[in-house]
């Protein structure tokens, strides 16, 4: 029989040393022209890769996460904030489910 | 900008945050439950790793039975992804950072944390990033505890309004970008459509979520980087 407590300090170390060793090791600005590039486009890419298509099974239909996904895009193209473009997105889910 | 102004610009930016981490959590919270953990194990679990796709591998390894050492390398593999948000947040610190506030920064490691903080036009001032951890965090470890004690109670309407914040985030975090810069738009596109087809097509049902997002993410960027380097003017990564 495994220990829970070992599964799960065993996990939090693992994840806690992917964490933060590249942080505590990289000190000094990379002079390198391609390592710099890709860590520039990294979280870009990441974050889109992980919103879409995870966004489609988020909610109840497919349809109304198209609609917050162009909505989303929508607002934060002409400049809105994190917040109100989270909330709003969200709200439009809650309101198109009403009707769908 | 102070410490404590940034710390507290931080907590705003974590509402939104926490708010889904809530709800997502709660989902969370019933799959540690079906894997036999108690509310007090999902929750630790939750408080110390934050990380929603590694849990769900966790919990479902552990409810199958499986090694210690199989459980250690999954949660390897499905959070390598912080790997890369951590060495981009190695760059984008400001000057001066001590070991210790970097230790710190760590922990804050989630894929909206990481989301918000890159996004500053400055330096990040890691308080921020602590700012944005102290609302955020406590949101997926209550989630977790709901989830875990009282099962899906909530509505699934509101649930399912409350998911899509996550990602109405990301979204005001890469279509910024996008506008400034031509690249930065077509890669979303790319990302877009190469995530959809590995996520549909069936030959690739047996690599696991987090696996494909590191794939993916470093396949892109590095094709980008070195199709597309960045002038050295634009030093702000």
């Amino acid at each position: 029989m495994h220990n829970v407590y070992i599964y799960i300090f065993g996990m939090a170390l693992v994840t806690y040393l992917i964490r933060v060793l590249p942080l505590t090791l990289i000190r000094k600005e990379i002079k390198n022209r391609t390592i710099r590039s890709f860590l520039y486009y990294v979280p870009y890419v990441t974050l889109a890769v992980m919103t879409f298509p995870a966004i489609l099974d988020a909610t109840q239909s497919p349809i109304s996460a198209v609609a917050a996904l162009a909505l989303a895009v929508v607002m934060a193209w002409f400049g809105m904030g994190l917040f109100p473009v989270a909330v709003l997105s969200s709200v439009a889910v809650f309101v198109l489910e009403l009707f769908l | 900008m102070s410490r404590k102004r940034n710390y507290l610009r931080g907590m705003k930016a974590g509402i939104p945050i926490s708010l889904g981490y809530f709800a997502v959590a709660i989902t969370l919270g019933i799959a540690a439950k079906d894997a036999g953990l108690t509310a007090f194990q999902a929750t630790l679990t939750s408080f110390l790793i934050n990380a929603s796709a590694g849990e769900y591998i966790g919990f479902t390894l552990i409810a199958a039975g499986a090694s210690y050492f199989e459980v250690f390398l999954m949660e390897a593999i499905a959070n390598a992804r912080y790997m890369l948000m951590s060495a981009a947040l190695s760059q984008k610190l400001k000057p001066g950072t001590n070991t210790i506030q970097r230790m710190l920064l760590g922990y804050c490691i989630t894929d909206e944390n990481f989301g918000v903080s890159i996004a500053l036009d400055e330096r990040l001032d890691p308080f921020y990033t602590y700012g944005v951890a102290t609302v955020a965090i406590p949101g997926w470890s209550l989630g977790t505890l709901c989830g875990a004690i009282l099962g899906s109670v909530l509505p699934t309407s509101l649930l399912s309004a409350l998911g899509v914040s996550l990602y109405g985030m990301f979204i005001s975090v890469f279509v910024p970008e996008s506008k400034k810069n031509k690249i930065v738009a077509g890669l979303v596109v790319v990302s877009f459509v190469l995530s959809y087809i590995f996520s549909r097509v069936p030959i690739f049902d047996g690599i696991s979520q987090g696996v494909k997002i590191i794939v993916l993410t470093v396949v892109i960027s590095l094709a980008a980087a070195l199709i597309f380097p960045v002038k050295e003017d634009k030093k702000d990564a």
